[in-house]
């Protein structure tokens, strides 16, 4: 089957004046059509630059260096500035994390979602306002004549966040980015917010690109998981495996590193084992694996070249010298 | 309306305010009326009888009501240098100063707003540094300068625009056409001056605010929207930039009034800073009153404006 969307070697860096952040260093993913795959890492880890890079839109002094990135069989790379603009917001839909952020504050939230539709289809200001208010229902906005007419400070966090989803969904896109899409909201809202996600996604037949650092999120939503760490793709496997049989030490240890309940009555089995260490400085990577310091099954070969991906058995992709011979 | 209705009461007991003191001051400066008669040849004791036939033997609450009273019904006073009611020379300075003011203004907010984004847009690029330094150095360059070295370029070396002074000789003889041509040949240069140090300052409140706000999340969601690049920078940006705009024009009332004092000044342009400057230099106290309370309304009504427009504009300040 051919994939919706083909990132091939994706290298996107930031040329500062201390030296260059390899923010996205040489990324391999495919989404197909329909498919939900989750990006998942730590903070700083280039997850959500990747996101900005497949809609070209990475902020200076950022830029894709190396690379292809291929949607619908076309290499947007080769676009121009005003081809894109015809694929953003029409073809992938964008939802950030922070939603009140994300609106503009001096715009009515009807204009905001309404603005979209006049700009990709040729409709009148009242063929748009009535797209816009089915839409509005559709992603469960209550009162939608009167929210049509509201400011994005008068709305609570969860109704932001819907507006936002209908903006990425007002012109049916077949990919949508999100972005941290339930970070920002309490989580009795997370969960009515992911499972709306969920039910759209069906309905609108579209791919989700799910970047998140939260694992309830991806055993929620995700069907393939791909694993980031500084910049690399460390592993990439079906949702059920990456839980069940993780391979790569860094999956192990984000696994490990979630708090679980335990209603057993026995003593604790299990306890929350913290990742050692942080990310490490994006401007000065280590040599070798870049995970190499805070493995804890390295040895000194993993500092002598950072370890090519290889397939496991059942379709797994995973890029660790030690994993290979456990 | 309710917040509109608190803040113009608020506004007028400041104004009271602001009358008292200003009343007091001049109360409380050395001098009176009577000084211009005084004179060797002139006996003390007529002094004594004119200053109490003009009133100003009389204790501070009883001037103050005399003042209070007379100003409330529109009587001014008489200039002391020029012998004419006060309420006359400002009838003939008034406009001319709104003259000057208000084409400043316009041409202040347009130029300098567009200035303003263009170059905090491209503030990495040559051209937005460029427009960076220009405007900084207009910022910085005294008002008097600036217009000595228009005149000197455009009047002395160019020979294109009249130096000095609202009209020509011959004003009043030719059409209306004629003389409204004659005024703007006299305007360009007076209102430039005014006109280019506002935009200076405007475009640099507006470009930093732009240069903030297209880092702004929603900046970032209105590109991955596709709008169009006109679209996102004057509905999303700038609509977000304006607001220090509208605090600005609270500020632009007394700035417009002290600079074109020096503007009118050096041109010879016969308004309100002119009159102002010839008070002063004349000691005389009831025009400098009369402009002092001019001066209160054009600074009290800036606040009150660009309160408005600050609501206007920001839906989060609007409905509380």
């Amino acid at each position: 089957m051919d994939a919706l969307l083909k990132i091939q070697l994706l290298k996107t860096q930031f040329h500062k004046k201390h030296g260059i952040v390899k923010a996205v260093d040489g990324v391999d993913l495919k989404i197909h059509q329909g498919e939900t795959l989750s990006l998942v890492g730590e903070s700083g880890c280039g997850k959500s630059i990747t996101g900005l890079s497949i809609m070209k839109l990475v902020p200076p002094p950022g830029r894709i260096v190396a690379g292809s990135i291929e949607f619908k069989k076309r290499n947007i790379l080769n676009l121009s500035e005003k081809q894109m603009s015809k694929i953003r917001g029409k073809e992938i839909g964008l939802i950030l994390q922070d939603p009140l952020s994300a609106l503009n504050p001096v715009i009515t939230v009807g204009e905001q979602i309404s603005e979209v539709i006049r700009t990709h289809f040729p409709v009148n200001r009242k063929e748009a306002k009535n797209r816009t208010l089915d839409l509005m229902e559709k992603v469960q906005l209550p009162n939608v004549s009167s929210l049509y007419d509201s400011y994005p400070h008068q709305l609570s966090g969860g109704l932001r966040q819907r507006v936002l989803i209908a903006i990425a969904l007002s012109c049916s896109p077949s990919l949508v980015i999100a972005d941290e899409p339930t970070t920002a909201l309490d989580v009795s809202i997370q969960s009515q917010i992911l499972s709306l996600l969920k039910n759209l996604k069906k309905e609108f037949q579209i791919s989700l690109l799910l970047i998140t650092h939260d694992f309830s999120v991806v055993a929620e939503m995700a069907d393939r998981v791909a694993v980031m760490y500084a910049g690399k793709i460390v592993e990439q496997a079906n949702t059920f495996d990456i839980f069940t049989n993780p391979i790569h030490p860094y999956t192990k240890s984000l696994l490990d590193a979630i708090p679980k309940l335990d209603f057993s009555g026995k003593k604790k089995t299990k306890t929350i084992v913290p990742l050692k260490g942080a990310v490490p400085d994006m401007m000065n990577l280590p040599d070798g694996c870049t995970f190499y310091p805070r493995c804890s099954i390295a040895d000194e070969s993993c500092q002598k070249s950072y370890p090519k991906g290889f397939l496991s058995d059942g379709g797994k992709f995973v890029s660790c010298f030690k994993a290979k011979l456990a | 309306m309710k917040i509109l209705f608190n803040r113009i009461i608020y506004l007028i007991v400041l104004f009271i305010g602001i009358a008292i003191i200003n009343f007091t001051l001049f109360f409380m400066s050395p001098g009176d009326p009577t000084n211009q008669y005084f004179s060797p040849k002139v006996k003390k004791s007529n002094l004594q009888i004119l200053k109490q036939k003009m009133g100003v033997d009389l204790p501070w609450h009883k001037q103050l009501k005399n003042w209070s009273l007379h100003t409330l019904k529109g009587d001014l006073g008489y200039s002391w240098s020029k012998h004419r009611p006060v309420k006359d020379i400002l009838k003939e300075a008034i406009p001319a100063t709104l003259q000057l003011t208000i084409f400043a203004l316009f041409i202040n907010l347009i130029i300098g707003s567009l200035i303003g984004i263009f170059a905090g847009i491209n503030s990495n690029r040559l051209s937005g540094k460029f427009l960076d330094i220009l405007t900084l150095t207009i910022y910085s360059t005294p008002v008097f300068l600036l217009a000595l070295f228009l005149i000197y370029v455009f009047s002395q070396k160019l020979q294109i625009l009249p130096p000095s002074g609202m009209d020509s000789l011959r004003f009043g003889e030719s059409g209306f056409w004629l003389t409204f041509f004659d005024r703007m040949r006299h305007i360009i240069l007076p209102v430039s001056v005014l006109g280019l140090i506002g935009a200076a300052t405007t475009s640099r409140y507006v470009q930093e605010h732009i240069k903030s706000v297209i880092k702004q999340d929603y900046i970032r969601m209105a590109f991955a929207k596709g709008l169009s690049l006109k679209r996102i920078y004057f509905k999303h940006a700038f609509k977000n930039a304006l607001l220090p705009v509208a605090t600005l024009i609270g500020i632009y009332f007394p700035f417009l009034l002290g600079s074109a004092l020096i503007v009118e000044v050096v041109f010879a342009w016969p308004g309100m800073g002119r009159v102002t400057f010839e008070a002063i230099s004349s000691k005389d106290y009831p025009v400098l009153m009369a402009v002092n309370m001019i001066a209160a309304i054009m600074v009290i009504s800036g606040n009150l404006i660009s309160d408005m427009l600050y609501r206007f504009i920001d839906p989060r300040i609007r409905i509380q």
